[in-house]
């Protein structure tokens, strides 16, 4: 199955779940990644995430998180 | 504990703490429903700094530097000490200054928008309507994909500036130099008015750790709450301003400093309309910015150097508002407070529809 990504390093708040709330808005199911810099985003699209009905995990890489949303 | 402030419970155990703790500190001295406001504290901050000369207003808060130190130990203890900056900083400044303006014509930030309320100054109710249309209008630019565009990393010791800057308004409060031309300043601190009025230096600075500490695990936002709330139907920031709003009034009234009614309110008054668009302006400058004032001195903590930008527009927008009679009083707004507003909004309104730096 495709994996989305959205890169929302970097950006103020809410600004990385609206960038994930407009993929997320277009489909049905599948494997999103969500790539952000602070474990406030982290917790904030995983949140977010949770609430529309995805699994959600992550993985820390070289300075930023990799949030993975799958359903 | 932390892991309780990390959870769903987070922002509203803050929330409740931080607000016993903010009419705590108008009962050992802060001005009436001044227990926490960042707008007015920074204020203080600039007139102490003898950027403005409005004598009643000055004076080197010793909780700021507290919330930014709070959240740098925070951060560094629990791994989140990420400086990063680089996102229009110079729009940011902006914001930061006219969000002051705002601020100061209503008289108070968010945070006291809600403790005015909790002390029964009814006054408030037209800045909180303010403050929420603000917001719903920042949100409105957010959805047609407005951005200031993203940060990027900076070296570890980038984000050291504002921890070592609150040391040194730590070290100015103590030392109290005196080396002015005219016998007085570089420091200067208000005689009588609220600048008078303080909790003794550390009670201050231990409370403004707290709140720092507190806010940084939690992510406690006083904008993002009903930001989330309206675009998001998330209740999980809201929730901390309820508790907050609810524990600050019963510690209000259990001491004897809840005073219901319009009239004679400490450090406000009664022109609904300017209440409601001085804060108008603010929450959508906070919108567009990405937090409330207290959210960016914790940022700041954190090494993001663009709240940081945020903060030294409001410490400038403050010393301009008193210096061009700006700000309110408690007779009314100032001379050139309406204009200074509608020119804020134009800023605003320019910047929500001119940035849009989409990802993509």
């Amino acid at each position: 199955m495709e994996t989305k990504t959205v890169d929302a390093r970097g950006l103020s708040c809410p600004q990385p779940i609206v960038e994930t709330k407009k993929v997320l808005d277009k489909i049905s199911g599948g494997r999103v990644e969500v790539l952000v810099d602070t474990v406030t985003s982290r917790e904030n699209v995983l949140r977010f995430g949770r609430n529309a009905g995805w699994q959600g995990s992550f993985e820390e890489s070289e300075g930023f998180f990799k949030v993975i949303l799958e359903k | 504990m932390n892991r309780l402030l990390m959870s769903k419970y987070g922002p509203a155990l803050a929330g409740t703490i931080i607000g016993v703790v903010a009419a705590l500190l108008v009962k050992f001295g802060n001005p009436g429903n001044m227990g926490v406001c960042v707008a007015c504290f920074t204020r203080d901050v600039a007139g102490a700094l003898g950027l403005h000369r409005a004598v009643v207003v000055q004076y080197l808060r010793p909780e700021l530097a507290g919330f930014i130190l709070g959240s740098f130990a925070s951060a560094l203890l629990f791994r989140e000490y990420r400086p990063r900056g680089g996102s229009s900083p110079m729009i940011r400044f902006g914001l930061g200054f006219f969000a002051m303006v705002g601020a100061l014509v209503f008289l108070g930030c968010p945070w006291r928008a809600y403790l005015r309320l909790a002390g029964g100054d009814f006054t408030a109710i037209a800045g909180i309507a303010g403050l929420t249309t603000g917001i719903g209008i920042g949100i409105m630019f957010l959805y047609r994909g407005f951005s200031l565009g993203a940060s990027r990393p900076n070296p570890k010791a980038a984000g050291l500036f504002m921890p070592l800057l609150a040391i040194g308004l730590l070290a100015l409060l103590l030392l109290r130099p005196l080396f002015g031309a005219e016998g007085t300043g570089p420091i200067f601190f208000s005689e009588k008015g609220p600048g008078s009025m303080h909790a003794p230096i550390l009670i201050s600075l231990g409370a403004g750790l707290l709140v720092g500490w507190l806010a940084q695990r939690s992510r406690f936002c006083t904008v993002g709450a009903i930001r989330d709330l309206i675009m998001l139907r998330d209740t999980h920031l809201f929730k901390g301003i309820v508790c907050f709003i609810i524990a600050a009034f019963l510690t209000n009234f259990v001491l004897g400093q809840f005073k219901p009614g319009f009239e004679g309110q400490p450090i406000a008054h009664t022109m609904h309309l300017w209440n409601f668009l001085g804060m108008v302006l603010s929450g959508l400058a906070f919108t567009l910015a990405g937090g409330c004032p207290g959210r960016m001195f914790i940022m700041s903590g954190e090494g993001d150097s663009d709240a940081g930008v945020f903060i030294m527009g409001m410490l400038v927008g403050a010393a301009f508002a008193h210096n061009f009679s700006l700000a309110s009083s408690g007779t009314g707004v100032g001379a050139y407070g309406i204009p200074a507003t509608i020119a804020g909004l134009v800023f605003c309104f320019a910047v929500g529809s001119l940035f849009m730096n989409r990802v993509e």
